[in-house]
């Protein structure tokens, strides 16, 4: 689906052909927000399944990235704003959200800000502060594909470096490289400066009252799982989960894990 | 760091069996499996989970295969089918329809022409014929219906070397794929993508399988191609009523291509792999490396002493291979393939077809068949074989003559290789 979202031309996946997706006030909505360098399609192993079992189903592309016009925000309050309007935009008034590293970060901070239009947290591979390096942060202003390497290098564990994707005839870590080097020149660096830059006053996570299920890898480079697990422990209404063997790339290197968590999640 | 080449072709897309810790694959010889439920059967058809239904849209075994091949090219996945040929048609079915138009290289596998040339136009696909070397040959014949370049990495017969780059800059040009068949370098000798390749496709029957035991292709997505913003592929970028109304460029936005050649092009013309052809090919897999470096040591060792047997003196007119300094794309492939070019090639002996009946007659190690890329040393005289019915005028302007004699060098030890080149030499002197 395509929808304007401050005069720019917005995608959202939605799960089924464009014309049968249409968001039903009878169904709860789920809404999923990629990462960093990344598109909707990063969700493809959970998000059409819940489009199939009365979810409406929202996977946009943040500003700038995949099939979405405009810049990329050069902050996480900007893109909560902007995804805010877009929830504003389709009328949704209380969501699931779920978000993965960047993502994760923009979906908590809305339920900081708007915790009545959260039903349910679910924050994949997140941590609070979430530093990049300064050799990163370059490679990405400079030398994009430099660090378009290093993170997919990072973002995968060392079984994952050796693939058995579930999709069959599918080579992981071919495919994420793809994926990131599709981006616009620039984002890169923007969407990680945004991650690099977000903090946060601890207190706030300890009066969240939003249900927040966080999960992450026992192998994640990216985020270390005790970086998730600090997080979790000062989010008194919030569980972990950890993926043994997982890294930071958790939807495609366990994607039915993934899944069964956030459904059992949702529907309980 | 990632995992090196030789790490790769042993293990990619595969991690000891779960059930019982087989260290070797285990060749899965089922036609369907089991769902868990129905919600689980639901899922898979549906395409909301990853997973095996039916082993002609896939197969763990064949699976393993198709992760293998595409990490070793770089690529974002793959799908291997019944043969080469099977993978040609592949991809041409999955991008294009009646009145769509290929510009292919001339330099061309015969089987592969002969799709292009005689079997495709009854299907309203035709395909423009260009000298590979000239690129302004390539760029003039793009067409409006265009929907793809084609050319393989190493030309037959006289192994001319596809500038990649160049014909992909002008495929590229006119929002066009190129397509090329990497069969003979493999991707130990040359990476296309790297050099802008699109697609690929081997016959696995050769190199990769390397035993000259079973036949196979695979097909290769870079996942570089941006079909939706070409504008040139609906059949990628919009809504497909044969697959639930799928937009295949909406569910991924870098595989499009190999989610509806295998959900519609292996699903409805079902040129699937046997898996344990599969696990064949994956044996081969294994010693790739190895394999190449021993295939073109041995033929260099052989190219030298067939030049030494060139000349006045000599038995032999000419030898045409990209490692020697006269061939027209000696630098292209030092530049391109540092690691070698190729132990397929052919040359020339003096005298008339009698000659290289003779030669092929008095050869013991080489074996006399129509293949190539086997561990085993291969010949063939194309003149009293595959194009036995051309006149010797028709035979040149194929690019063949009555001597010509193609090798495909195998690992035995290259002494013993020369000696019985010297054997052929000395009876095609004599007939």
């Amino acid at each position: 689906m395509k929808i304007s979202i401050d005069s720019h031309d917005t995608f959202v996946y939605m799960g089924k052909a464009d014309s049968h997706a249409e968001i039903s006030t009878g169904k709860p909505s789920i809404v999923f927000i990629h990462g960093a360098q990344l598109d909707h399609s990063c969700w493809a192993l959970q998000s059409r399944w819940f489009a199939h079992h009365g979810f409406n189903t929202l996977a946009p592309d943040l500003p700038g990235h995949g099939l979405s016009e405009g810049d990329p925000c050069s902050s996480v309050e900007e893109l909560s704003s902007w995804v805010c309007r877009l929830l504003d935009a389709l009328h949704l008034q209380e969501v699931y959200l779920v978000g993965h590293s960047m993502g994760s970060l923009i979906a908590l901070d809305i339920a900081l800000k708007f915790p009545a239009r959260i039903k349910k947290l679910i924050l994949i591979a997140s941590a609070v502060p979430m530093p990049v390096s300064d050799a990163l942060l370059d490679a990405a202003k400079n030398e994009q594909s430099k660090a378009i390497s290093m993170v997919n290098n990072f973002s995968h564990s060392s079984q994952a470096q050796m693939g058995r994707n579930t999709v069959p005839g599918m080579w992981m870590l071919g495919a994420n490289q793809r994926l990131m080097e599709r981006q616009k020149e620039g984002v890169f660096f923007t969407d990680l400066n945004a991650c690099n830059n977000y903090s946060l006053d601890a207190a706030l996570l300890k009066e969240l009252q939003v249900p927040t299920l966080i999960i992450c890898g026992d192998e994640d480079k990216m985020i270390s799982a005790k970086s998730s697990r600090k997080l979790a422990d000062q989010i008194n209404a919030s569980q972990l989960k950890v993926i043994k063997g997982g890294g930071h790339a958790l939807m495609s290197e366990a994607p039915d894990e993934v899944l069964a968590l956030i459904g059992e999640f949702c529907n309980k | 760091m990632p995992f090196k080449f030789d790490t790769l072709s042993l293990h990619a897309g595969q991690t000891p069996d779960q059930d019982f810790g087989a260290r070797a694959l285990p060749i899965y010889l089922t036609t369907s499996f089991v769902f868990k439920d129905s919600e689980h059967a639901a899922a898979l058809f549906n395409m909301e989970r990853g997973g095996h239904v039916y082993s002609r849209i896939s197969n763990p075994t064949t699976a393993v295969l198709e992760e293998r091949v595409a990490a070793l090219e770089g690529g974002v996945g793959a799908l291997a089918v019944a043969s080469g040929q099977a993978a040609l048609h592949l991809v041409i079915a999955t991008l294009m329809g009646a009145g769509g138009h290929i510009v292919a290289s001339r330099s061309l596998y015969g089987g592969s022409h002969n799709l292009l040339a005689y079997t495709l136009p009854r299907f309203g696909i035709t395909t423009t014929f260009v000298d590979p070397r000239d690129l302004n040959a390539w760029a003039s014949a793009v067409k409006p219906e265009t929907r793809l370049l084609f050319g393989e990495v190493l030309g037959n017969p006289g192994l001319d070397v596809l500038d990649i780059s160049g014909v992909s800059g002008i495929a590229h040009e006119h929002h066009l794929p190129l397509l090329v068949d990497a069969t003979f370098t493999t991707p130990y000798l040359l990476k296309p993508f790297d050099l802008g390749a699109d697609l690929l496709f081997h016959s696995a029957t050769k190199f990769l399988s390397g035993h000259g035991t079973v036949v196979g292709g695979i097909v290769v997505d870079s996942g570089k191609f941006d079909w939706r913003a070409s504008a040139k592929f609906p059949g990628l970028s919009q809504e497909y009523e044969g697959f639930h109304g799928m937009n295949f460029s909406d569910e991924s936005s870098v595989a499009a291509f190999l989610l509806r050649a295998r959900r519609e092009g292996l699903r409805d013309f079902g040129a699937c792999l046997s898996p344990m052809s599969a696990f064949q090919i994956l044996q081969g897999i294994e010693t790739l490396g190895l394999r190449m470096t021993r295939h073109i040591e041995n033929t260099r060792s052989v190219l030298s002493f067939l030049v030494e047997r060139t000349g006045q003196s000599g038995e032999i007119e000419s030898v045409t291979h990209p490692d020697l300094p006269d061939h027209p794309d000696h630098e292209l492939a030092k530049r391109t393939m540092p690691k070698g070019c190729s132990s397929v090639f052919t040359f020339n002996l003096k005298g008339e077809r009698k000659a290289g009946k003779a030669f092929i007659d008095a050869l013991k190690v080489f074996s006399h068949l129509a293949n190539v890329g086997d561990a085993k040393s291969l010949v063939i005289h194309p003149a009293s074989t595959t194009h036995y019915r051309m006149s010797d005028e028709d035979l040149k302007l194929s690019g063949i003559h009555p001597g010509t004699i193609r090798l495909s060098i195998g690992l035995e030890d290259p002494k013993d290789l020369i000696e019985d080149l010297k054997k052929g030499l000395n009876a095609a002197a004599k007939a």
